[in-house]
């Protein structure tokens, strides 16, 4: 009863969809659309590929968009992600822990001495990923995303190692405040919030693109330490 | 099969979509439901991506080797993802601690056994 009332709304959401975008224009028509648009200056995704490497020297225009012209819902999206972090250890506070760690079987020696020597590959792997984002695929969110499984794989590998959570949310707010004062430093310079004040330097070189690579480091620290947090909340070990 | 050949992947998103609500109203474990709910999570931030595509188009990234700007696709649906994938994710974490919750005060995930779900 319950599987067939659900089909049928499943039917008449999926002929929703399929009524609201039949009369958009979609694949080739609708590239001849966006380039129609690229006449009369509205499509932004074509301006800011055409224009957004001499105005940003930044070679990753997700990275541009994401950092720079976007760059207020970029700091909004952070701090979703930290008002979750938040919940969740608000939730999650208190609680009893349902096995402790002394009761779970001990790693064996092969699985801990992994875990050691996986854990700075993890790290550096994710450092690459965050100071290079604005030159290859990759950013603050990937590096931080890696960083956080390093941690996941030592809360997994290594039983008896517990995260240091006061380290981590020093790391986090120090890093979520750089970003805020990156983002005022160029208010009080230039007159407009998250402006790039500093030289942008050369395109393809490490050091080029402004503010864009430091904002995404303290992405990348922000995001790997709050994930962390996340795990070591989500780990079940009582504080 | 034209239609199929170049709508394949909105046609694959919406089915995401679909399989994700199918699978968030008929499954009565809690983890199975947020399972659900992250892959109609999924299947937007595809149908995104999607939007912003061009035939035979790059990623919109810029190298020596590739310096023209005329056949990338559009870089703004991909920065929209980029946060919706990270907003994704907390809610995820979010709804999982929640389910730990519910099975800390109840000692079941199924939904059929709340009590406190029933009117």
């Amino acid at each position: 009863m319950r599987k067939q009332i659900s089909l049928l709304l499943l039917l008449i959401v999926a002929a929703g969809f399929a009524l609201c975008l039949a009369g958009a224009p979609f694949g080739a028509e609708g590239a001849r659309e966006s380039r129609r648009l690229v006449k009369d200056n509205v499509n932004y995704g074509r301006r800011y590929v055409s224009k957004g490497l001499d105005e940003n020297r930044c070679a990753n225009i997700v990275t541009s968009v994401v950092l720079n012209y976007r760059g207020f819902d970029t700091l909004g999206e952070v701090t979703i992600l930290f008002i979750a972090a938040l919940g969740l250890g608000a939730v999650l506070y208190g609680r009893r822990a349902g096995a402790s760690p002394d009761e779970a079987q001990r790693p064996s020696l092969i699985l801990s001495t992994g875990c050691r020597l996986l854990f700075p590959l993890i790290m550096l792997v994710g450092i690459y990923i965050f100071i290079h984002g604005h030159l290859s695929p990759g950013g603050g969110f990937q590096g931080g995303a890696v960083i956080a499984s390093g941690f996941l794989l030592i809360c997994l590998g290594c039983r008896k190692k517990k995260l240091n959570s006061v380290a981590l949310g020093a790391a986090e707010s120090l890093s979520g405040l750089a970003f805020v004062l990156l983002a005022l430093i160029g208010l009080a310079v230039g007159g407009s919030f998250l402006l790039n004040f500093l030289p942008t330097g050369k395109v393809y070189a490490l050091f080029s693109g402004g503010i864009i690579p430091l904002i995404y480091i303290a992405i990348g620290v922000k995001v790997g330490s709050e994930l962390s947090g996340i795990i070591d909340n989500l780990s079940g070990e009582v504080r | 099969m034209n239609f199929l050949t170049s709508y394949i992947h909105y046609v694959g998103c919406f089915a995401l979509v679909l399989i994700g609500l199918y699978v968030a109203l008929v499954k009565s474990n809690l983890i199975k439901v947020i399972i659900g709910i992250n892959l109609i999570d999924t299947g937007v931030n595809l149908f995104l991506v999607a939007t912003g595509y061009l035939g035979g188009g790059t990623a919109p990234i810029f190298s020596k080797a590739a310096e023209q700007s005329q056949e990338m696709v559009d870089p703004v649906p991909q920065a929209l993802v980029l946060t919706a994938i990270v907003i994704g994710v907390s809610v995820l974490a979010l709804a999982l601690a929640l389910a730990i919750k519910v099975y800390d005060h109840n000692g079941t995930l199924d939904l059929r056994k709340l009590k406190g779900l029933k009117w």
